[in-house]
C-alpha cells in the first residue's frame, strides 16, 4: 500500500539561529498607531493613505469617461483639465495606489505575520518610508492647487512635451509631480529593504524559502524588481527636473516653439523613455507578482487544495522578474528608436509569455476538482484570472511590432492596460480585503454586500473595457479631449463611448458599497475567530486577532511544512497547519513517512 | 530538504544534488546568508539598487555624449592644473583618486580594529577616513570653482557641448552627496565607537535600538562602494 507524504513534510526542527529581538513595545498611543513601528500599523497606513489618493484617481476617471461621452457638455472640463486627469489618474493609479498598497499595505503587513517573524528588521525605518511616502502624496496632491494645475503630460510625462509651455502644469505641476516620484523612491526605498532582508534573514525556524507562501514570493520578487527598477525613474525624475529648472539639455532636442528656438540643444528624449520604460516595465510586474502570489493563495485555501505545482510557480515569479528587465521598449516601437530593436524586444516579451502562462495554468489546475467555496475572496480570485488572461492575450498582439504599429495610442492600448494591470490587479486587492480583513479586525466583511460588490465589479469592469477594444481597432485614439467632427470614427463608436462611461459610473458607485463595507463591518461585523478561513499559514495561527505587538506571542512557530496541505488523503481535518508537527497530525489512514 | 539532511536527522526526504542543493543552501530555514547581522545583507542590497542609480547616471552621460551634435570639451585640456608654469592633465583628480581610494584602506582598517574591539584605534581609524572623504569633497569644491570661474554651467560652457557641464556637475554632484552623506555618518558612528556605545550596547538616540560592531562594517560597505563608484566616474568622464 503506498504510504502518503505531505509535501515538504519533516519532523525536524532547526535548532534557533537568530536570537529573539528586542521589541521596544510603544508605551503612548502616538507610539502606537501614529509614529508607530510595528509592521501591521504601517500597513494600515500605507493601506488608508493609499485607498483614499485612489478614491481621487477614481474620480479623475469618472471626469474622463463624462467627457468622452458628452463631449463640451460640462464646462468644467476644457482640454488641459482632461490632459491633466488623464495624467494624474495613471500615475495615481499605478505608483501611489498599486505599488504603495501591495508592497507597502499588504506586504508589511504579511511579510512578518507569515514567514513567522516578530516584526520588520528595521522597525524604524520601516516607519520612516510611511512617512516620506505620505510626504511624496501630499506633494502630489498639492499640485492640484498650484498655479496652472497638475502636470497633463501623461503620466509616462514624455519630454520635450512634458516641460514646454503650452502642456497644462508645465511650469509647477510637473516639477511638483517629479519630486514627489523621487521622495516616493525613497521611502519606498527604505520600506523594501526591509522586506526584502525580513524575508531572506529573518524567518521562523523551518521556514525555508521554499515554504514560504506563493504570497510571499510575489511580494518579495516584486520588491526586488522595484528596488532594482525605480533607480532609473529616479534618475529620469532628477535629470528632467533640471533640465526644467537649470536650462540643462539631457532630453531637450533643438525646439522651435512659438516660432522662438529654445535654449536647449542636443539632448535625446528617447533617453527618456529608455529609462522610463526600464522603470515602467517591471512596474507592470511589481503590481502584478504581488498579485500573482496573493491569488495563488486565494484560491489554494478557497478550493481547499493544495497549489498545483507549488515549485514550478516560484520559478515562475522568478523568471518573470528577471524577464521583466529586458522588454521594457516593447512600449517604444513607435518611438523612432532603431528599428532592429524591436525584433529583440518582440522576441523577450513573448517569451514572457511562458511563465505567465504555467502559472494561469495552474490556477486552472488548482481548481481543477478542489472543493471550491465561493466565497467573496474566491469570487475575487476566479475573477482575477478571467481578465488577466484577456488582458495577457491583448498583450500578445501589442508586443508583435507589426500589429502594434496600428493598434499604438488608440483605445485597444487602454483597454489591454487596464484589463490586465488595473482591473486584474484590483481585484485580487480586494479579494485580498475580504481574505485578511478578518485577521485586520478580528470580524468578518458582510458577504451580502462583498458578492454585490464583486458582481457589479467584475461584469461592469467587462462592459467598460472589453468595448473599448472595438474602439481601439476603429482607430480611435487615446488621450483624445474630444473626438467629434472626424469622418472615420463612426457615430456608433459615440454610443459605445456612452455605453462604456455609464458602466464606469457605476463601478465606480460600487465601490461605495466596499468601503461602507469596510466601515461597517469594523463596528458591526460577525466576530471571525482567528482562522476563519481554516488556512494553513502561520499568519492565521497567531494566539491573538488581530495579532498583537510581535505576532506569535511568547515563541515563535516552529514550521514542519510548506502552506498547501489542504485536504491531505487520511486526515480528519481538511487543513494542517504549517506549524502542525507530524506527530500532532491526527492521522486516519494516513501513515507517517 | 537539504539542511535535515546536513544535520544527520532522519526526515525521509532525499537529498538535493546539483543545482537543487545551492537552491536548497540558500533557501534554508531562518537565513540565506548565516552568520550575518541583518544590516549588512541591507547595506549590499542597497547598493545594489544604488549601482542602478549611478548605472543610469552613466549610461545617461554616454548617451547624450553620443547623442549632441557638437563636440565635446577634451577632458584632459578641461581637467587640467597649472604647476610651476606648466599643464599638467589630470593632476587634480590624480589627487582625489589617490586621497578617496586611500580612504578605503583605513575603513578597512577600521573595520578589523573594530572586530577586535579596540575603541581607540578603530576611532582614529574611522576618524582618518572621514578626514579623507572631507578632503576629497573640498577638492571636488575647489574643482566645480575653478571650472565654474573658466565658464562652464549646466547649460553651457566655453569649449562645446553643453551637456558636459550638465553631465558633469549632476555626476560628480550626486557622487559628492554620497561621500559627504559618508562623512556624515563616519562620524557618526566614530563617535558611537569612541564613547563606548557599542561595546555597552547603548540604544540609539533615533531609534531606540542597540547598536553592536557590525555597523562598522555595514559603513564600510557603503564606504568602499562610493569608492568603486568614484573609479567608474573617473573612467567615464576624465579618461574618455
Amino acid at each position: 500500500m503506498p504510504t502518503y507524504v505531505a509535501h515538504d513534510e519533516s519532523d525536524y526542527a532547526p535548532p534557533t539561529e537568530v536570537a529573539e529581538v528586542e521589541l521596544y513595545h510603544p508605551k503612548t498611543f502616538l507610539g502606537k498607531y501614529v509614529w508607530s513601528q510595528d509592521a501591521k500599523i504601517i500597513a494600515i497606513q500605507y493601506g488608508v493613505t493609499a485607498i483614499g489618493v485612489g478614491v481621487i484617481a477614481l474620480v479623475l476617471s469618472w471626469l474622463m469617461r463624462l467627457q468622452l461621452a458628452y463631449p463640451n457638455q460640462f464646462s468644467f472640463i476644457d482640454p488641459s483639465n482632461y490632459l491633466q486627469f488623464v495624467s494624474m489618474h495613471g500615475m495615481i493609479m499605478v505608483v501611489y495606489l498599486l505599488t504603495a498598497l501591495f508592497l507597502g499595505g499588504f506586504g508589511n503587513y504579511l511579510i512578518p505575520l507569515m514567514v513567522g517573524a516578530r516584526d520588520m528588521v528595521f522597525p524604524y525605518v520601516n516607519m520612516l518610508s510611511y512617512w516620506v511616502y505620505l510626504f511624496a502624496v501630499l506633494l502630489l496632491v498639492a499640485s492640484f492647487f498650484v498655479p496652472g494645475g497638475p502636470t497633463g503630460a501623461g503620466w509616462t510625462l514624455y519630454p520635450p512635451q512634458a516641460i514646454l509651455d503650452g502642456t497644462p502644469g508645465a511650469s509647477w505641476g510637473i516639477i511638483l509631480m517629479l519630486v514627489s516620484l523621487a521622495f516616493f523612491i525613497i521611502g519606498f526605498t527604505m520600506g523594501g529593504l526591509n522586506y526584502v532582508v525580513t524575508v531572506l534573514q529573518a524567518r521562523t525556524r523551518g521556514m525555508t524559502l521554499m515554504r514560504m507562501p506563493l504570497t510571499i514570493w510575489g511580494i518579495f520578487m516584486a520588491t526586488i524588481l522595484a528596488l532594482l527598477a525605480f533607480p532609473a525613474l529616479f534618475v529620469s525624475a532628477i535629470m528632467m527636473i533640471l533640465d526644467l529648472t537649470l536650462g540643462t539639455s539631457f532630453f531637450m532636442p533643438a525646439i522651435v516653439s512659438k516660432g522662438q528656438a529654445l535654449s536647449h540643444d542636443g539632448g535625446s528624449p528617447i533617453l527618456f523613455q529608455h529609462l522610463f520604460w526600464f522603470f515602467g516595465h517591471p512596474e507592470v510586474y511589481i503590481v502584478a507578482l504581488p498579485a500573482f502570489g496573493i491569488v495563488s493563495d486565494l484560491i489554494a485555501v478557497h478550493a481547499r487544495k493544495n497549489i498545483f505545482g507549488y515549485r514550478m510557480m516560484v520559478w515562475a515569479i522568478v523568471a518573470i522578474g528577471g524577464l521583466s528587465f529586458i522588454v521594457w521598449a516593447h512600449h517604444m516601437y513607435v518611438s523612432g528608436m532603431n528599428p532592429y530593436f524591436g525584433f529583440f524586444f518582440a522576441t523577450t516579451t513573448l517569451i514572457i509569455a511562458i511563465p505567465t502562462a504555467i502559472k494561469v495554468y495552474n490556477w486552472v489546475l488548482t481548481l481543477w476538482r478542489g472543493d471550491i467555496h465561493l466565497s467573496v475572496p474566491m469570487l475575487f480570485a476566479i475573477g482575477f484570472i478571467f481578465t488577466f488572461v484577456i488582458g495577457g492575450l491583448t498583450g500578445l498582439f501589442l508586443g508583435n511590432v507589426v500589429v502594434d504599429l496600428p493598434l499604438s495610442d488608440t483605445m485597444f492600448v487602454v483597454a489591454h492596460f487596464h484589463m490586465v494591470m488595473a482591473i486584474a490587479p484590483i481585484l485580487v486587492v480586494f479579494g485580498a480585503i475580504y481574505h485578511w480583513y478578518p485577521k485586520i479586525t478580528g470580524r468578518m466583511l458582510h458577504d451580502g454586500m462583498g458578492k454585490f460588490h464583486f458582481w457589479i465589479t467584475f461584469v461592469g469592469s467587462y462592459a467598460i473595457y472589453y468595448p473599448m477594444h472595438y474602439l481601439g481597432f476603429m482607430g480611435v485614439p487615446r488621450r483624445y479631449y474630444a473626438v467629434t467632427g472626424t469622418n472615420f470614427i463612426p457615430d456608433s463608436a459615440h454610443s459605445l463611448n456612452v455605453a462604456i462611461t455609464i458602466a464606469a459610473l457605476v463601478v465606480g458607485a460600487a465601490q461605495v458599497v466596499f468601503l461602507y463595507n469596510l466601515v461597517r463591518s469594523y463596528y458591526r461585523g460577525a466576530p471571525s475567530g482567528g482562522n476563519p478561513w481554516n488556512a494553513t499559514s502561520l499568519e492565521w495561527q497567531t494566539p491573538h486577532t488581530p495579532p498583537e505587538h510581535g505576532n506569535f506571542g511568547k515563541e515563535l512557530p516552529v514550521v514542519y511544512r510548506w502552506a498547501y496541505d489542504y485536504s491531505v488523503p487520511g486526515v480528519r481535518h481538511d487543513f494542517i497547519p504549517q506549524n502542525v508537527p507530524p506527530s500532532e497530525v491526527p492521522s486516519g489512514s494516513w501513515a507517517k513517512p | 530538504m537539504a539542511p535535515h539532511e546536513a544535520v544527520g536527522t532522519a526526515s525521509g526526504l532525499p537529498t538535493p544534488e546539483g543545482m537543487q542543493s545551492i537552491v536548497a543552501d540558500i533557501g534554508s530555514d531562518q537565513r540565506a546568508f548565516k552568520n550575518v547581522p541583518w544590516g549588512k545583507p541591507m547595506m549590499w542590497i542597497f547598493l545594489v539598487s544604488d549601482t542602478f542609480i549611478f548605472g543610469s547616471f552613466l549610461i545617461s552621460y554616454m548617451t547624450v555624449r553620443m547623442s549632441t551634435t557638437v563636440p565635446w570639451p577634451n577632458p584632459s585640456v578641461v581637467f587640467s592644473l597649472e604647476m610651476f608654469g606648466e599643464n599638467v592633465p589630470l593632476l587634480l583628480i590624480a589627487i582625489m583618486t589617490f586621497v578617496l581610494i586611500s580612504s578605503s584602506g583605513t575603513m578597512a582598517l577600521a573595520v578589523n580594529y573594530g572586530y577586535r574591539r579596540d575603541r581607540r584605534t578603530t576611532f582614529w581609524l574611522l576618524i582618518a577616513t572621514a578626514a579623507l572623504g572631507a578632503t576629497f569633497v573640498g577638492m571636488q569644491a575647489f574643482e566645480w570653482t575653478k571650472l565654474i570661474q573658466e565658464g562652464v554651467r549646466p547649460w553651457g560652457n566655453p569649449w562645446g557641448a553643453a551637456q558636459f557641464g550638465s553631465s558633469f556637475f549632476m555626476i560628480t554632484g550626486f557622487h559628492g552627496t554620497h561621500v559627504t552623506i559618508g562623512v556624515i555618518f563616519l562620524v557618526i558612528v566614530a563617535v558611537k565607537v569612541w564613547r563606548g556605545d557599542l561595546d555597552k550596547q547603548r540604544p540609539g538616540f533615533l531609534t531606540g535600538r542597540r547598536g553592536n560592531y557590525e555597523i562598522v562594517e555595514t559603513m564600510g560597505l557603503y564606504w568602499h562602494f562610493v569608492d568603486l563608484v568614484w573609479v567608474f566616474i573617473f573612467a567615464f568622464f576624465y579618461l574618455w
